[in-house]
């Protein structure tokens, strides 16, 4: 398998996706710094965490038109798969790639912490390591993780089976309670149409080493060498 | 020479130079500085940079140990960390800009101390804040500390690092005077740190990172002054951050330091590029011509005088090797940062200052950065006072309430709704993450770890300087021995009221006596620090605030201690003597509505053979849960471990004690939770070498429950532990 990670200048997760996917794949990805316009030839193309350009005007919106996105999507309408992060998530949807928006926290401070998330689908290249309805504990950090969408665009989204993390409990039930941000149907993480692309706001890559504090990311990183090898 | 205007004494002292410091001035130069020149005297003679109040006293701590690479004097401390690298650290305060403008006070603070560590040649790897605001119920506290949390988040937050611990608290001594204390801990290796020594004539002095503006003129005069009730019309003078140049400026400076091009390099914090080129000057001995018309500028019309005591952040200056310049251009302009060549080194020994054709300034680099003034203030020792015990103090509450009481007091309650507002996880190494005695963070691609905290006992500084600077320094080693790390070195951030005051004055000299006794009796050396005075208004000091930042080595990651009781079964054991002593402490405070009494005594050989043992447990693996005793004594330290881990505890009381047994804060002790077997072992090694042991309790079951005195349940505890911050903040 494999990978490229983006680096946009203010990225700050490229490093710990970096060893997350060398941890799974046995191999380095290879680093593209946002002003080239080609990737070179991979299975996937992961966008990381950070503030791309400060955040500035609105998180993941300059980045979206950065040279190297073009790129990105180009590769994306051709099959690549693409794993979105925090900002990464941001950048997706901003560049057209995932529907939706992530807006300002609903208590409207940033937030760090472990959340629990439900596996909603595990029929993807980024899940199939996790049972259908697996609870797993991973970390957010993020200011802009409020999802929101339409209803029109949330019930094709159910329809299509294409919500694939929910915030929840440590048991598993989904409410207002276990909700951190304020998201819509308490989701975090979204797949687009054909299941190739994954965005999401909670961290993989920050709990996939038990020193940490836990384990459940790896299966993430799992899963995706075992689709795409 | 231009602007050979009219300087008089009287403007010297509105730049807040006396006059005794004017005629030095005038002395020097064998004539009257211009306008440009008295800005720069006044900034290079400031207490904030050039510590001449405190310069006496600072010579007297050790800074020495076999694992020191550098000590005070440069940007940040560096020491030996093994396998061929360096552990680059330093405190710093951003008192006086945090309380008139929080958000940017705070976020520039953070900025500030990222950049002393970057500037050196590491990677930071961690941030960590000591805050002390005024009385919760004084109107702008929370305000400042909702300001204060944000700036410290967004700076740290977006450049990617993360803040992992730091300590905060609340005394109506600081309600005019909030303290804001930033800490960054940074990975070089070994063979490559970077200093500030200018070398080699003619070669190019290079500014790099953000343009120059008019912000923050004259910010290190303004942290050498008191406030008054007008401080609030000093907001121009507060810098404003911009994380993301940061980032991009540690990045860029990274690359550069992997080449040989850099020669010497210094950020431009306080004082800006006037303290950055003297300071880079004076360390090398050299003169520099400077020509101000190639500084990036962000607007049009700024003058000599604003160009130089501009505290616009995110520049650096750096001195290149002849040739090399277009290697960096390269790289500061693939990260889209400003570039200029603005002088040259000389060998005049002068700074030499050109604007538009003209000589502006023209001064003797060495008398102004290192004949600063330097004073032998009077002192005046603080009164001793009495110690106090259990049975000196009334009884107004039953141990379950009080305990309950101190778990929901401001200083001892969560600070959850704090940490969490920070990226603790960001770079993935966060092994022990805020809220515990220390936090831990490995060492990137390595099983080892470094341990991080920060910490000091203002009420006790205020009863007894010297136990209260011998206290901060044992507590801070406590806390990374708790974990398991072996103490290293410490950066010290000397918060106080004015020095101009015999019983200020007379508290900074006991304070440093008791850090610089107990830095010896440990070889914990201090290694960086910063001196901050003029912390009152109107006349009323804050109590006298040496913070203690230190940094230890963890040699396996997976052979640490944590704070939290997460079995049943577990003997619950504490280590050192309890005398019960209440004097100055927070159930006094809290219960009893008294500051009165002396502190606990420190006994430093106490301290480090009881540290000593625990470390060694540690290590061999027998004990994996362990938390020092320190505010609220052993009933909080208990409670806590409780809540961290989540199972409960039944305490087993000796007879006959009393709440000096339960709330008393006597030092040198650590409470363990080991299994069975392993307890019999500790106990009969520790009471071979003269160490008090004491079974206090089995873990089990959902509540503290504290014998005849009552029980709690872990919730009740938990909702009270929890509660009063968000409480508070949300109110």
């Amino acid at each position: 398998m494999k990978a490229a990670v983006i680096v946009f200048p203010g990225s700050n997760c490229d490093r710990d996706l970096m060893v997350a996917l060398e941890q799974s794949a046995g191999a380095a990805p290879t680093m593209v710094w946002h002003r080239e316009t080609t990737l070179p030839d991979v299975d996937l193309i992961a966008v990381p965490g950070g503030f791309s350009y400060g955040d500035y005007l609105r998180s993941g919106a300059m980045a979206a038109r950065s040279p190297i996105m073009k790129a990105v999507v180009e590769d994306a309408r051709r099959g690549v798969a693409v794993l979105g992060v925090c900002n990464g998530f941001q950048i997706l949807t901003e560049s057209g790639l995932l529907p939706g928006v992530l807006m300002r926290n609903r208590d409207l401070r940033y937030v760090c912490r472990d959340v629990f998330l439900r596996v909603e689908q595990n029929d993807t290249p980024f899940s199939n390591k996790y049972a259908q309805g697996q609870v797993v504990k991973i970390p957010i950090a993020h200011h802009d993780g409020n999802f929101f969408i339409d209803s029109d665009g949330h019930r094709q989204l159910e329809d299509e089976g294409r919500i694939a993390f929910r915030y929840c409990d440590s048991a598993g039930l989904v409410d207002n309670r276990s909700n951190p941000n304020g998201s819509l149907a308490n989701i975090a993480g979204v797949l687009d149409p054909s299941r190739r692309i994954l965005g999401m706001m909670p961290h993989p890559e920050r709990l996939s080493d038990p020193n940490l504090g836990g384990n459940d990311g790896r299966a993430l990183f799992d899963s995706i060498l075992n689709a795409l090898s | 020479m231009q602007n050979l205007s009219n300087v008089t004494v009287e403007l010297a002292a509105e730049h807040g130079l006396t006059g005794g410091e004017f005629a030095r001035a005038v002395e020097i130069l064998g004539r009257t500085p211009n306008f440009t020149e008295l800005g720069i005297f006044s900034v290079m003679w400031s207490e904030h940079c050039s510590y001449k109040s405190s310069k006496k006293w600072l010579r007297t701590l050790p800074t020495e140990a076999p694992w020191v690479i550098c000590g005070p004097g440069e940007n940040a401390g560096v020491i030996d960390i093994g396998d061929g690298l360096a552990a680059i650290f330093k405190m710093e305060s951003h008192n006086h800009p945090s309380y008139i403008e929080p958000y940017q006070g705070a976020a520039t603070g953070v900025g500030g101390i990222l950049r002393d560590v970057f500037t050196m040649g590491a990677r930071p790897i961690a941030n960590l804040n000591a805050l002390r605001f005024g009385s919760p119920d004084h109107a702008k506290t929370r305000h400042l500390v909702s300001g204060v949390v944000a700036g410290i988040g967004g700076y740290g937050n977006c450049i990617g690092v993360p803040t992992v611990g730091g300590e905060c608290t609340f005394h109506t001594s600081y309600d005019g005077n909030i303290l804001v204390n930033a800490m960054t801990v940074g990975i070089a290796p070994k063979d490559n740190i970077f200093y500030a020594a200018a070398a080699g004539i003619g070669n190019p002095v290079i500014y790099v990172g953000s343009k120059t503006g008019r912000d923050g003129i004259h910010g290190a005069t303004m942290a050498s002054a008191e406030f008054d009730d007008q401080s609030d019309e000093k907001r121009p003078t507060v810098q404003v951050g911009d994380p993301f140049t940061e980032k991009l400026l540690l990045e860029a400076c990274l690359e550069l330091m992997a080449t040989d091009a850099i020669v010497a390099i210094q950020d431009m914090g306080a004082a800006g590029l006037t303290s950055s080129s003297f300071e880079m000057a004076s360390r090398g001995g050299m003169g520099i011509d400077l020509d101000l018309d190639q500084v990036p500028m962000r607007e049009t019309g700024m003058t000599a005088y604003e160009l130089m005591l501009s505290e616009s952040q995110e520049r650096m200056l750096i001195v290149l090797r002849a040739g090399r310049e277009d290697d960096a251009r390269a790289i500061f302009e693939k990260w889209e940062l400003d570039f200029a060549v603005i002088g040259r080194l000389t060998d005049s020994g002068r700074m030499v200052l050109k604007m538009a054709g003209d000589i502006v300034a023209d001064l003797p680099v060495a008398p102004l950065a290192e004949s600063a003034p330097e004073y032998d203030r009077p002192h005046r020792a603080s009164p001793k006072l009495d110690a106090i015990r259990g049975a000196d103090v009334i009884l107004r509450k039953s141990t379950r309430d009080a305990l309950l009481a101190l778990m929901g007091s401001p200083d001892l309650c969560s600070k959850r709704w704090i940490w969490e507002q920070y990226d603790h996880m960001v770079m993935a190494d966060t092994v022990v993450r805020p809220g515990a005695d220390a936090a831990v963070v490995r060492i990137h691609g390595s099983n080892r770890a470094l341990a991080m905290t920060t910490d000091c006992t203002p009420r006790y500084v205020f009863a007894d300087p010297v136990e209260g600077g011998k206290q901060a320094v044992a507590e801070c080693w406590r806390n990374l021995s708790a974990t398991g790390a072996k103490p290293l070195a410490i950066t010290d951030c000397l918060n106080f009221g004015s020095p101009e005051r015999e019983e200020v004055m007379g508290q900074f000299v006991g304070a440093i006596a008791g850090i610089g006794e107990a830095s010896r009796a440990l070889d914990f050396p201090i290694v960086s620090g910063n001196v901050s005075f003029y912390n009152e208004t109107n006349g009323v000091a804050i109590q006298p605030t040496p913070s203690i930042g230190g940094v230890g080595l963890i040699a396996r990651v997976d052979r640490i201690a944590r704070v939290g009781i997460n079995a049943e079964g577990l003997a619950i054991i504490l280590l050192g003597q309890t005398v019960g002593e209440l004097g100055a402490s927070l159930y006094l405070r809290e219960i009893n509505h008294s500051e009165a009494g002396a502190p606990p005594p420190v006994d430093l050989a106490q301290e480090r053979q009881i540290g000593e043992f625990v470390r060694s447990r540690i290590e061999s693996g027998d004990v994996r849960v362990c938390h020092d005793v320190s505010d609220g004594g052993l009933g909080v330290a208990v409670a806590e471990m409780v809540l961290a881990g989540g199972v409960g505890v039944t305490m087993s009381v000796p007879n006959g004690v009393d709440h000096g047994w339960w709330f008393g804060e006597d030092q040198a002790r650590y409470i363990l939770a080991v299994d069975q077997k392993s307890a019999a072992q500790i106990i009969s090694d520790s009471e071979k070498v003269g160490i008090k042991a004491t079974r206090i309790g089995t873990s089990g079951g959902s509540t503290l429950d504290l014998g005849a005195d009552g029980a709690i349940t872990l919730s009740d505890l938990r909702a009270v532990a929890e509660g009063w911050l968000p409480g508070y903040m949300n109110a």
